[in-house]
């Protein structure tokens, strides 16, 4: 079999990830940036997933989903070699309601990673970053897919 | 009387998407749902995503509050800690189940977990705050 290379799976990371398969396309999530530890992903708005169809905001729990996934994917764009993560735990504060019909962003941040575990913030928000609608803190385990640093 | 399951999904878009429901069991609200490719996270296990785990035990807690006072608008998530402790296994049914902690008047605190093949063996685990409507 042949490895897969950094550039293949950064390449995954662009294209895949954010929305080839499963939950992530389900959702609709759309790749926006990254870079060695940080990610950014973006979900569009969608009647189905309000949490409240009086209101339609945005579920709770799709926000949670876009802000694991965009913490994920800045995990994974900083391991050293071609691997997998797995949510440890994962703390939300929601800061005010999404507003209905409107995109949410969502940056994440690795700030510390020790040999399996990565420790990021992330934030959800509209337009402006200074205004997020949810705040996130996470922990990853992270797994080498050869079991060898690149 | 009416249904109160039914009264307690009303209006949750989200967790009709997902093909969320719940059922009375012995008195205590069980909460389902079934396995779709709509909730993978991880093909290769095959897993479900951390994220549709987090909902589904965010929309259980939300039921069980709802179950406790009736029409009433939804509460308002204010945050959740979600821990999680082993895969959600793909291609099978994922059980929660919510446990009121605390409801205040204005404030109400819920713990939930989720399992699949075991009730004793939770697989994921919340804490839940949340904000009630006047």
């Amino acid at each position: 079999m042949t490895a897969i290379t950094k550039d293949m799976f950064h390449q995954f990371l662009r294209t895949a990830y954010p929305g080839g398969a499963g939950h992530p396309r389900a959702l609709g999530f759309e790749f926006v940036s990254m870079d060695d530890n940080n990610g950014s992903l973006k979900l569009p708005y969608s009647a189905d997933l309000a949490g409240d169809e009086d209101t339609g905001v945005l579920a709770g729990g799709a926000v949670t989903a876009l802000l694991d996934h965009t913490a994920g994917l800045a995990v994974l764009a900083g391991m050293a070699s071609p691997g997998f993560t797995a949510t440890l735990d994962l703390r939300i504060d929601y800061q005010r309601p999404a507003e209905p019909g409107k995109a949410l962003i969502a940056e994440a941040h690795c700030y510390k990673r020790t040999r399996t575990i990565a420790f990021v913030r992330a934030a959800a928000f509209h337009d402006d970053p200074g205004h997020p609608v949810a705040t996130a803190q996470a922990t990853f385990v992270m797994t080498e897919l050869d079991g060898s640093a690149a | 009387m009416t249904d109160p399951i039914a009264g307690i999904l009303k209006d949750m878009a989200y967790a009709r998407r997902f093909q969320i429901s719940g059922r009375l069991e012995d008195g205590e609200l069980v909460c389902e749902m079934p396995y779709t490719q709509d909730i993978l996270g991880n093909p290769r296990l095959p897993a479900l995503h951390g994220g549709a785990v987090g909902a589904f035990l965010e929309i259980a807690a939300q039921m069980r509050l709802r179950l406790e006072r009736p029409h009433q608008d939804l509460p308002a998530t204010i945050g959740v800690t979600v821990e999680y402790l082993r895969p959600c296994r793909g291609g099978k049914t994922t059980f929660a189940r919510a446990q009121i902690k605390r409801l205040g008047r204005r404030i109400a605190n819920v713990h939930a977990e989720a399992w699949q093949d075991e009730a004793r063996t939770p697989l994921a685990l919340l804490q839940g705050r949340f904000l009630l409507p006047d």
